[in-house]
């Protein structure tokens, strides 16, 4: 019988190992366990959509973004210096909205477990929660929400294969509607925005941060919005330009 | 009978197993129907860009002269219907990705990965095992050669030996110097694609793209598609042999772009300045946007709830329907 149980124990002891990555990222501080450095300062990359961002296109140009009927009625009621007037000219730079503002991104480490992420243009501030952390039961919607992170986790078979994912994904609920594109294409405080965080070494030294974006929004979108705004890693803070919200420019 | 040691030793020489084996089997499937969602540079990759429209491209002088020498008529010659786009067509075309794996028959081992083909891209085949590129002096092809990596949960692949071909496809080329690297990361049902395009000759710095394709075990894609057959379209391009071209400083659609949109030309022939968020600071007195949408302005086409792409209005916003 006792030659029996010996085995059990070696495999007890087997399994506990196997998922020790898992163990060590719930019980480690998410600064601790991060796989991926994303401290730092970003700069957006303008290649994509160059119409659409860099410059406020025309009122009624929301080409490629999935509207309903409703969000049409609203965004050919835009009006940027009414916006201003009652001091809502940061409508597009909400969380929803913000990642593909040009600008520069300032990356740091709050506390153990949240993300602070910082925009220069806007003067924004996002905090991504790690952690046991809960959004607030009584939260009032603001521009960046309220923002739950965490590190991606290979799956088991992955893990057990030494795999380890280098992603973060943020899923931001309690946002104050806002605009996904500076010309009035709306998104409403029923919004969720799921986006993974991907960093990319290149060979010649270039570092990459790509954010997969994934808004749903049932009131003014029919379909998932998808975009993956670029940002490249700049040495230092040199560039770091704050610009309060404009709704004109 | 197995003695005590020998159960104890069995058991940990399967731990080991367990944790030491790292099979050469992918680290994620990124195997399926992935559908497009153009949902970035909608513009360019359905319709097709404007004429000359080169904003968000890092191009050289020589890229630039290139490009404006350019007439979309040279497609209607026969020879030229059917031309192929290099593999970094992945992420510039508008369509879905069908990929799979094959392996070795004996060892069970990943050799490739595979991108199906479309009526202008070849199949690209990814190496997973190792192999060199060849020698710089081997032959260029329009499938190129291309090999990749697992870091992490992502493929990185790299692509040398392409001819050179459209970035966009108002012909804006890269040319066959041009390397490729692209990062393959699968979230859930979701896949990013982020192609780093760099080419010494027509690009100031590697060009940056990134888009995203959800799977759809429905779309049931070809992995290899109908043929492109060509035919004579124009009567005046039969066998005259001449390619439709515009000399340095005769384009005429240079300006186009400013009249219908109020972007400065400078903006429109590309460069990499125009770029970075400060180059914002430049455009603030030069820009005005136009009074009413110019095109493409009737809302999203397709049911609610359905993956139908584009808008449901073309051209000139009247709401001519799509044909």
């Amino acid at each position: 019988m006792r030659t029996h149980r010996l085995p059990i124990l070696v495999a007890a002891v087997a399994l506990s190992l196997v998922g020790r990555n898992r163990l060590f990222a719930q019980s480690s501080s998410a600064k601790a366990a991060a796989p991926i450095d994303l401290t730092g300062y970003w700069v957006s990359i303008v290649s994509e959509d160059w119409r659409w961002r860099m410059v406020t296109p025309a009122k009624g140009d929301y080409a490629s973004v999935p509207i309903t009927a409703e969000a049409k009625r609203v965004a050919d009621t835009w009006d940027p210096a009414k916006d201003e007037a009652a001091g809502e000219q940061c409508r597009s730079y909400g969380a929803a909205g913000i990642m593909r503002v040009p600008g520069r991104l300032h990356i740091t480490w709050q506390d153990d477990n949240t993300l602070k992420v910082e925009t220069d243009v806007g003067m924004q501030t996002r905090l991504l929660h790690f952690g046991s952390w809960k959004t607030p039961k009584e939260a009032k919607p603001t521009w960046q929400g309220e923002s739950a992170a965490e590190w991606e986790i290979a799956g088991e078979a992955a893990r057990r294969r030494g795999v380890v994912a280098r992603s973060l994904k943020v899923v931001t609920t309690h946002m104050r509607p806002g605009y996904l594109r500076k010309n009035g294409v709306p998104y409403s405080a029923d919004a969720v925005l799921t986006e993974y965080w991907d960093l990319y070494k290149e060979k010649n030294g270039d570092q990459w941060l790509v954010v997969t974006t994934l808004v749903d929004d049932p009131r003014y979108l029919q379909l998932q919005w998808v975009t993956s705004p670029n940002f490249k890693m700049e040495p230092d803070g040199a560039k770091w330009d704050p610009t309060p919200c404009s709704a004109k420019w | 009978m197995m003695t005590k040691a020998g159960l104890i030793g069995l058991v940990l020489l399967i731990l080991v197993g367990m944790l030491i084996v790292v099979p050469a089997r992918a680290q994620i499937d990124l195997s399926g129907d992935w559908v497009a969602r153009e949902h970035e540079d909608w513009q360019d990759r359905t319709p097709g860009p404007e004429a000359v429209d080169y904003s968000g491209l890092p191009l050289s002088a020589e890229g630039r002269a290139r490009a404006l020498s350019y007439s979309a008529s040279s497609l209607s010659m026969p020879e030229r219907q059917c031309l192929y786009y290099p593999p970094h067509y992945v992420v510039i075309g508008p369509q879905g990705l069908k990929i799979w794996s094959e392996s070795d028959p004996v060892t069970g081992a990943v050799l490739a990965w595979k991108i199906n083909a479309f009526l202008d891209r070849d199949t690209v085949t990814i190496w997973m095992d190792g192999r060199p590129h060849p020698s710089k002096n081997a032959v260029h092809s329009f499938g190129g050669f291309t090999t990749g990596v697992w870091e992490g949960t992502t493929l990185t692949t790299y692509t040398t030996h392409m001819k050179e071909g459209y970035i966009r496809r108002n012909g804006v080329v890269a040319s066959d110097q041009t390397t490729l690297t692209m990062h393959f990361s699968r979230h859930g049902n979701t896949l990013t694609v982020t192609a780093l395009i760099d080419d010494p000759v027509y690009l100031t710095q590697p060009h940056i793209l990134s888009r995203s394709w959800q799977l759809d075990p429905t779309a049931n894609m070809a992995i290899v598609p109908a043929p492109c057959v060509p035919e004579a379209e124009l009567p005046g391009l039969k066998g005259e042999g001449a390619v439709p071209h515009y000399l340095p400083g005769e384009n005429p659609f240079v300006n186009e772009v400013t009249r219908m949109y109020h972007l400065p030309v400078e903006v429109v022939l590309g460069g990499a300045e125009a770029l970075y968020p400060e180059f914002r600071k430049k455009l603030k007195d030069m820009y005005v946007a136009p009074p009413a949408c110019v095109r493409y302005c009737c809302g999203w086409g397709g049911p609610p709830g359905t993956t139908g792409r584009g808008l449901n209005c073309f051209l000139d916003g009247t709401g001519r329907l799509w044909p």
